[in-house]
């Protein structure tokens, strides 16, 4: 027993570690939070001027704007998820700790979408009412947004990971994510849009979920190994 | 002979997309020409350059 | 047989190999194109239908089949090389890359050409062409990661992991566009459909897929040699194979 005891945080306790860490720093920086949810607002604002304050007009395209606006709000909030861990080197750490890279990456991900994602969920039914969505269709607008967000933050991390070592990521970031989100945007304007029509959309939210569930299982490993890459 | 240029009204859709087709693949052919004689000089020139210093070592 | 394959993974013997297979496969490439387009021009009837027109067909199908297979191609090349960290597959993938874009270019082209006389317009947000739209976009994505990263090895590598996403993607893409398409069909738009094809005009369609699959052999084969020696340049086999041919 010559070596010092030393302690192995168990699995929950690495998550609420990144967790809480991650929080903290959001904290630190509250401003920055703000940035991808005005984005969000003004890019909705938009909208009604180019096109014009006709109500039927926008009622029929709002879950689709909505939805747009929510996948680029994301993607642009997601641009510095790991780029200050890795210019400070903690991002390194964490590829070379003991415990299983995926696993941080996942928490550290909860933590983003906590901070990013569910602003979102909460903003869009004002924002969908200002659209002229019935009053029917805001609470499955929230449900494709509450299933749907953490699909974005998954597979935009994807994209992050890769080009995190780089000058210019941004521009590159966009082209590489957003063909990839293309299958959940047409899933998810189309069940708002069904349920704006007074249909069920029961079948629409089960094909979300299991995006939802597919991409949690994969992407965290992708993104470890595209982070392994841009790591060394 | 003009009939058949014509393709019955579809001549120019008909060869338009001919030509796409056929230059977008002498295209790539004429890319990897490209390639090839630019990675030749590039290799030649390194030679000669190995060739100059080495004779140049064993004058020294 | 894990010795043959390192055998015919070593950068030397394959391009030994590649050089004999080379002259041979760009003969029969350029006698199927001959014997393709003859047929496709000259021998083949004109559809009931479409009338001339459907000539489009023998040269937008091949490609808009490959556009798809050479992704494929490309993603699973790329995974051996990230995988077994073999250097002569991230050279195959580097060089399909292109050949894929441009095969999906020509795929666009085309079926937006033959839209103009089917549809009356050149672009409609058919399943097929928006799909193939998308994949042109998996494509720009691929080959900008891939120019972005300064450093071969690395760029090899996080461009494979990003066609593997894409490769998982696309049936899903595909799936999602189709579903799509049928939910916002209007009305005016007659669909193609896939009438039961003719012997008179299966020959020359088979024949022209079978020319646009050798020539896509030959082209991946003719670039990755390209990038090969310019990569292995420092190697002694390439700098005797210089030495010697100047």
């Amino acid at each position: 027993m010559n070596q010092p005891a030393f302690h192995e945080p168990g699995l929950f306790e690495v998550i609420r570690a990144v967790l809480r860490r991650e929080i903290t720093l959001a904290y630190r920086h509250r401003g920055e939070l703000i940035n991808p949810l005005m984005f969000f607002v003004i890019v909705i604002t938009l909208f009604p001027l180019g096109i014009g304050p006709e109500l039927n007009t926008l009622q029929r395209i709002a879950p689709g704007i909505i939805w747009v606006a929510a996948l680029l709000a994301t993607l642009l909030s997601l641009d510095t998820v790991f780029r200050s861990d890795f210019e400070d080197g903690s991002l390194e750490q964490m590829v070379l700790s003991p415990q299983p890279l995926p696993l941080i990456v996942l928490a550290k991900l909860t933590a983003h979408w906590m901070l990013a994602g569910l602003p979102l969920i909460l903003l869009a039914p004002l924002l969908g009412y200002m659209l002229a969505m019935p009053l029917d269709a805001l609470p499955p607008l929230m449900a494709t947004l509450a299933l749907g967000t953490p699909v974005l933050t998954l597979i935009g991390a994807i994209g992050v990971a890769l080009t995190v070592g780089l000058n210019r990521g941004s521009a590159l970031l966009s082209l590489l994510v957003l063909p990839l989100y293309i299958p959940l945007l047409i899933f998810a304007a189309s069940a708002v849009d069904t349920a704006a029509s007074g249909m069920s959309i029961t079948g629409h939210l089960l094909i979300l979920g299991a995006l939802l569930v597919f991409t949690l299982t994969l992407a965290p490993l992708a993104i470890s190994a595209a982070l392994r890459i841009s790591t060394t | 002979m003009k009939e058949f240029f014509a393709m019955g009204g579809y001549g120019f859709y008909v060869w338009l997309s001919y030509a796409v087709a056929l230059g977008g693949l002498l295209a790539l052919y004429l890319m990897t020409r490209g390639c090839e004689s630019r990675v030749k000089r590039q290799l030649e020139k390194r030679l000669r350059l190995e060739q100059r210093r080495k004779s140049r070592d064993t004058t020294s | 047989m894990w010795k043959f394959i390192h055998k015919f993974a070593s950068p030397k013997y394959f391009y030994n190999i590649s050089g004999k297979i080379l002259p041979p496969l760009g003969w029969v490439t350029l006698a199927l194109f001959i014997v393709g387009l003859v047929g496709a021009l000259f021998l083949s009837p004109p559809d009931y239908q479409q009338g001339e027109s459907v000539r489009i067909l023998y040269i937008h199908v091949p490609a808009a089949m490959l556009s798809m297979s050479c992704y494929v191609a490309m993603a699973i090349t790329a995974a051996i090389g990230l995988i077994w960290r073999i250097k002569l597959a991230d050279i195959v993938a580097w060089a399909i890359a292109p050949i894929g874009m441009t095969m999906t270019i020509i795929a666009l082209i085309t079926g937006s050409v033959w839209g103009k006389p089917m549809w009356g317009t050149y672009w409609v947000w058919d399943a097929r062409l928006t799909s193939e739209l998308i994949l042109l976009f998996l494509y720009l994505g691929f080959i900008a990661l891939q120019t972005a990263i300064e450093d071969t090895r690395s760029a090899a590598r996080a461009s494979a992991i990003l066609a593997l996403v894409g490769l998982v993607n696309i049936p899903i893409i595909k799936y999602s566009v189709n579903w799509w398409n049928t939910l916002h069909q209007p009305a005016t738009i007659s669909k193609m459909g896939k009438p039961s094809i003719d012997a008179s005009m299966l020959w020359p369609l088979l024949i022209m897929i079978a020319a646009y699959m050798c020539y896509f052999a030959w082209i991946t084969l003719k670039r990755s040699r390209c990038e090969l020696i310019y990569r292995e340049r420092n190697s002694s086999w390439v700098k005797k194979m210089v030495k010697e041919a100047s």
